[in-house]
């Protein structure tokens, strides 16, 4: 089989979805000519064309808005706000448009728009271009949110993505941009609001998502040695989420760890925290954990960044702390 | 595009019967929410869509009926929307601000100043990749050129020639604050050149004036030559939302813009020798009874099972 990055997997998925369904069109900064701002469009532009595959001005409000008007009038545009710290610019379009168009209208349009974007989190590129917000755009109903942390899903994903008659929020780690996997070419689809048990284990569930998914892997290896297992859940779709996976593995680990790189107040891990002391309380045996960074700003560089973005002794290191 | 003056007239005063009855309903307590009332800008709605086909698409504002009935939506269905009511084109859900009919290509009003230009421009370029030759319009106004999204779409408009017709009804109004106050420009038109597409100031009081300059502005777009932006100078006969006590302006200069009623002036043209009088006193008659007759509908409607805003969310 063979092997694609994290980032060539995601152009795959573009291509095969444009060279399949005319209505498909890519539009945003430097996604034309330049290929992406990091590669990620390689190749497009002269497979499709100048009419399909558009560089567009530095303007998310329009990009995200030409998205909703063309999604509106039968285009399935896959729209690109280079990184996510750039949705304070065209939120609007996102959450009281493209989110709400399909319910305000009582189903008259549908809204098969994908907004292609990014999170640098671990680039050390500063505090503009760092963050991971995918708490924002899952507390807004109307919004599918989906967050990849392989190669393999990256592209069954983006297809599914791309195929959705709703708005989808597609979040890719850049830090992950180069990680390769072996796997089968051609049609892979993934289903939105599907979890993965990335490694099965009976003594705790780390529910993880993107960069922190690998990490968690990392960690649960050390762990075994001491024979500890850890069961391992990605996500993979923020939301709608797949918290029926997640209570089946805690109702057997009866423990629970949440582990991101977003923050904690008001995040993803307190939503699954209270989804599981609601729905599975009587089943734990320890109050749910979660490992974020603290909550500040992202200053620049690496050396802050591996201070503040939890890694696989501190997973460990917590994981140990749970069991006590 | 040569439309008939006399049915121009009637579209007009379809919207004025409409804006002025639920003026009545509200004053009398019947309307569940607020009036963004269209009366006094109806020739800028009509004059607009006389140059469009049903296939053509628009995008209104937060002020929309004049939008919605000149392009031909249903007035029932509308007028039960803006009621609330389970009878109403979006079931209900949509409200005063919001109704849609693909099938007459009215892609919505909108709650927020200024976010419908960017959803015009898309539905502009779904336009231009099919190559069809239908076009877009995105309705706003004075008070919406100030936001982002007028520059973003201007420009993105602009350098990809969409067939866009950006159409400002400036009713000299930003909500409740005066256009002067807050904008040294006093023309929205002017900054067209800027973004480099052309930009016309028209009487938005002038039905005729506004079909002629819509239908340049699409006969343009259509042709590949790009996007126009038609600055429509009107008036809002109305506060920002009925109720609002117009602190900010004279009842002088209120009095000065009736008299330059659309309607009226159009009436004039229409007596010199194109419809008697009878014949208008006759349309009125007929349109108002038709409007009393949709809002009785809207009133006998019943409101939407609340269980059903649960549903639609996502599509199936």
């Amino acid at each position: 089989m063979p092997t694609r990055t994290y980032c060539w997997a995601l152009i795959d998925a573009i291509r095969e979805e444009m060279e399949r369904d005319p209505s498909v069109m890519l539009l945003g900064e430097d996604v034309a000519a330049a290929g992406g701002a990091f590669g990620g469009s390689r190749g497009l532009l002269d497979a499709f064309g100048p009419i399909r595959v558009r560089d567009t001005p530095i303007s998310e409000e329009i990009i995200a808005g030409l998205g909703v008007g063309a999604a509106m009038t039968g285009l399935r545009p896959v729209v690109e706000i280079m990184f996510m710290d750039f949705f304070g610019l065209c939120l609007d379009q996102i959450f009281n448009q493209a989110a709400k168009t399909h319910y305000i209208y009582d189903g008259m349009f549908r809204m098969p728009l994908v907004v292609r974007t990014s999170t640098a989190v671990e680039m050390g590129i500063g505090p503009h271009h760092s963050q991971l917000l995918e708490a924002w755009v899952g507390h807004v109903p109307g919004l599918k949110v989906v967050m990849p942390a392989t190669p393999r899903d990256a592209k069954g994903l983006m297809k599914a993505a791309i195929r959705d008659d709703n708005p989808v929020i597609f979040i890719e780690h850049l830090a992950l941009h180069r990680m390769k996997e072996e796997f089968e070419d051609g049609e892979i689809l993934i289903p939105l609001g599907q979890a993965a048990i990335r490694r099965p284990g009976r003594d705790v569930t780390i529910v993880a998502t993107g960069l922190m998914v690998a990490r968690a892997l990392e960690a649960a290896e050390t762990l075994s040695a001491d024979g500890i297992e850890v069961e391992v859940i990605d996500p993979r779709t923020i939301s709608p989420l797949d918290i029926d996976t997640i209570l089946e593995s805690v109702r057997r680990t009866n423990r629970a760890l949440v582990v991101t790189s977003s923050l904690k107040p008001f995040g993803f891990g307190s939503e699954v925290s209270a989804e599981i002391t609601e729905k599975a309380f009587f089943h734990l045996d320890a109050p749910v954990r979660r490992l974020t960074p603290p909550f500040t700003p992202m200053p620049f560089g690496k050396g802050f960044e591996a201070f503040l973005h939890p890694d696989a002794t501190s997973i460990a290191a917590e994981v140990r702390s749970l069991l006590a | 595009m040569n439309p008939d003056p006399l049915d121009l007239w009637r579209r007009m005063m379809l919207i004025r019967q409409c804006e002025a009855q639920l003026n009545d309903a509200f004053a009398k307590n019947l309307f569940p929410g607020y009036i963004h009332s269209y009366l006094g800008q109806e020739a800028c709605a009509v004059g607009v869509c006389a140059a469009l086909e049903d296939s053509d698409w628009i995008v209104s504002t937060h002020r929309g009926r004049g939008h919605y009935l000149a392009k031909g939506m249903a007035l029932k269905p509308m007028m039960a929307e803006m009621f609330g009511r389970a009878t109403g084109i979006c079931g209900g859900r949509g409200g005063e601000m919001h109704a849609a009919d693909p099938t007459k290509g009215i892609l919505g009003g909108n709650g927020i100043v200024g976010a419908g230009m960017p959803i015009a421009a898309g539905a502009a370029l779904s336009a231009q990749v099919e190559g069809k030759g239908r076009v877009a319009v995105a309705f706003f106004g004075e008070g919406a050129s100030n936001n982002g999204s007028f520059a973003e779409t201007m420009n993105a408009a602009a350098a990809w020639s969409l067939p866009l017709l950006m159409v400002c009804e400036n009713n000299l109004y930003a909500e409740m604050t005066p256009f002067a106050d807050t904008s040294a420009a006093p023309d929205i038109a002017a900054r067209a050149t800027g973004y480099g597409l052309p930009g016309e100031i028209v009487d938005g009081n002038d039905v005729l004036a506004v079909t002629e300059a819509a239908t340049r502005a699409v006969e343009r777009a259509r042709s590949g030559k790009g996007p126009t932006l038609l600055e429509l100078k009107t008036y809002r006969w109305g506060g920002h939302f009925e109720g609002d006590p117009k602190a900010y302006r004279s009842r002088e200069e209120e009095v000065e813009w009736m008299d330059r009623c659309p309607l009226r002036c159009l009436r004039e043209v229409l007596l010199d020798g194109r419809a008697d009088a009878a014949t208008l006193d006759t349309i009125e008659a007929e349109l108002t009874e038709e409007v009393a007759a949709a809002i009785r509908f809207a009133l006998d409607s019943p409101e939407p099972e609340p269980s059903s805003a649960l549903a639609k969310v996502f599509a199936a």
